[in-house]
């Protein structure tokens, strides 16, 4: 028998006792577990009790009022979700409105039961939610596991690489159609769009060879002593066809002196590659990137400073997601697989590296580096 | 092509599928309201009264076009709605809104899979319309 605890916040104490009634020898069981499940019940009054019981740990599934005296339901189920807590949220209110559940929904509230509810009602909403639980915890180990992270990857890959293709094929069926009359200069816009994704493509499965190549832990993959300045020097280079269209200026410190780190050549190669093609993709005209280098032989530490469109604090934490691209009216026509610097945390985790972000929306970006030797 | 004086609020957060659909749409005869986004969509529908929505489904959230067609059906309970998605394909996930009970709570009138040919679209929207 597992044991799910079960905090309740709501500020009628019939309704808790009420609760804690019908729950307390309830036991749930799922055909595809052997165990079944029991549930402990806590009780608070306001929201701000009931922070206190969610901080000491330990609490499964809150089934939370939302209003209440004080703290609000509605900003305690905020905090639990930005505090990525490990907790089931079901939302027990009498005035349930859509705006009231699009924006729990939003917040990561996993159900609604409104008041007033009978005693079946409640044990099968913590019944869905204790499945929930398992469920979502479950896929947790799996992930830690690898598994179940492939198989998202991979669905995703195939998203990424079939839309592409699927506006490419619009735009050249549209121009077969002469859908916008005989004058070819019309379909200047469809073709340049059309290139703009083709050459996303290509990138995409640039990145991918570079994770294929991380991931394959080849014999190529041998540390030497690498003249990390002269390193960051060809990285430049290769950005400077688009610096230069947008008239950007990269200043790197120090310019020339030499500087050595032990580390796989390939790895700091793609760690400048990405970090000098976002401060060059996400600049404006005449923008700037200035560039810092600093190695000793415990560590290399990098900073890339752009004053370009900035990044929102609260995209921060999605930024090293697999996939995961920024939306904005600022990006949209900025092509970007979304893999770049989910590539670069996987390298400097590897180092036991750190990443820092600091940024302003409009004034740019700085993404600092820290990396160890690792021999 | 002559005009049907007819406006179509086409929500679609893939710039490339919206401009294309815009194309297609506008070679029909409608005029074209375009949004990129959820928010784009509940804004334009304060502004215009659309005669036929299309709108994709999955934009800032999952759920989106059914949040817009919700807000839609308060606004113009009369003017069809189409969902334009590609989640069938990808998901193998159907939806659909064969039964009136369907349709109330989607929101939507007739949901269509992305990639449908241009003249199986013109059939649907001309039945929807009643052109």
């Amino acid at each position: 028998m597992s044991t799910i605890k079960i905090l309740v916040v709501d500020d009628e104490p019939g309704i808790r006792s009420g609760i804690s009634r019908v729950l307390r020898n309830y036991t749930v069981g799922y055909p595809f577990l052997e165990d079944d499940f029991n549930f402990e019940l806590i009780e608070a009054g306001t929201a701000e009790d009931g922070l206190d019981i969610i901080n000491k740990g330990g609490i499964d599934l809150v089934l939370l009022d939302n209003k209440l005296p004080g703290m609000q339901g509605m900003e305690l189920l905020d905090y639990i979700h930005k505090q990525s807590l490990d907790i089931a949220v079901t939302m027990i209110t009498s005035y349930a409105s859509l705006d009231l559940a699009v924006d729990a929904t939003n917040k990561g509230a996993f159900n609604f039961v409104p008041k007033p509810f009978t005693p079946s009602e409640l044990k099968l909403a913590v019944e869905s939610a204790t499945k929930h639980l398992y469920l979502k915890r479950m896929t947790k180990r799996m992930s830690t596991q690898g598994k179940q992270l492939r198989f998202k990857f991979l669905s995703v890959l195939s998203h990424e690489l079939k839309s592409p293709l699927n506006a490419v094929e619009g735009y050249l069926q549209l121009m077969q159609q002469k859908m916008l009359g005989n004058d070819i200069e019309k379909y200047e816009e469809m073709l340049s769009r059309s290139l703009d994704r083709v050459s996303g493509m290509r990138s995409l499965i640039m990145d991918l060879l570079d994770l294929t190549k991380l991931e394959s832990n080849s014999a190529s993959r041998e540390a030497a002593k690498i003249d990390v300045t002269n390193a960051c020097r060809l990285a430049i280079d290769s950005v400077l066809p688009i610096a230069i269209q947008k008239n950007i200026k990269i200043i790197c410190t120090p310019e020339n002196e030499p500087q050595f780190f032990t580390m796989i050549g390939g790895d700091l190669e793609i760690i400048f590659n990405n970090l000098f093609s976002n401060a060059v993709k996400y600049n404006r005209e005449n923008g700037k990137v200035l560039i810092s280098i600093d190695a000793s032989d415990e560590s290399l530490f990098i900073s890339v400073e752009d004053t370009g469109i900035g990044i929102a604090e609260e995209d921060i934490s999605r930024l090293f997601q697999e996939f995961s691209r920024i939306k904005t009216k600022a990006t949209r026509y900025i092509s970007g697989t979304g893999l770049g610097l989910s590539i670069l945390k996987t390298i400097v985790d590897s180092y036991n590296g750190t990443i820092k972000v600091e940024s302003k929306i409009g004034e740019g970006t700085k993404f600092s580096i820290q990396i160890h030797n690792s021999i | 092509m002559i005009g049907l004086n007819k406006t179509v609020l086409l929500v679609e957060d893939d710039i490339d599928y919206l401009e294309q659909m815009a194309i297609i749409l506008e070679s029909f005869g409608f005029n074209v309201v375009t949004g990129e986004s959820q928010k784009d969509g509940e804004k334009l529908m304060e502004t215009t009264t659309p005669d036929l929505i299309i709108t994709d489904l999955m934009m800032e959230n999952q759920d989106s076009g059914f949040i817009l067609a919700h807000k839609a059906k308060g606004l113009y309970p009369k003017v069809p709605i189409i969902i334009a998605t590609a989640v069938g394909a990808e998901t193998g996930l159907l939806f659909n809104v064969d039964t009136e009970q369907d349709k109330s709570w989607l929101g939507a009138d007739i949901i269509l899979e992305k990639g449908i040919r241009k003249d199986q679209l013109h059939r649907e929207i001309n039945k929807l319309l009643k052109l």
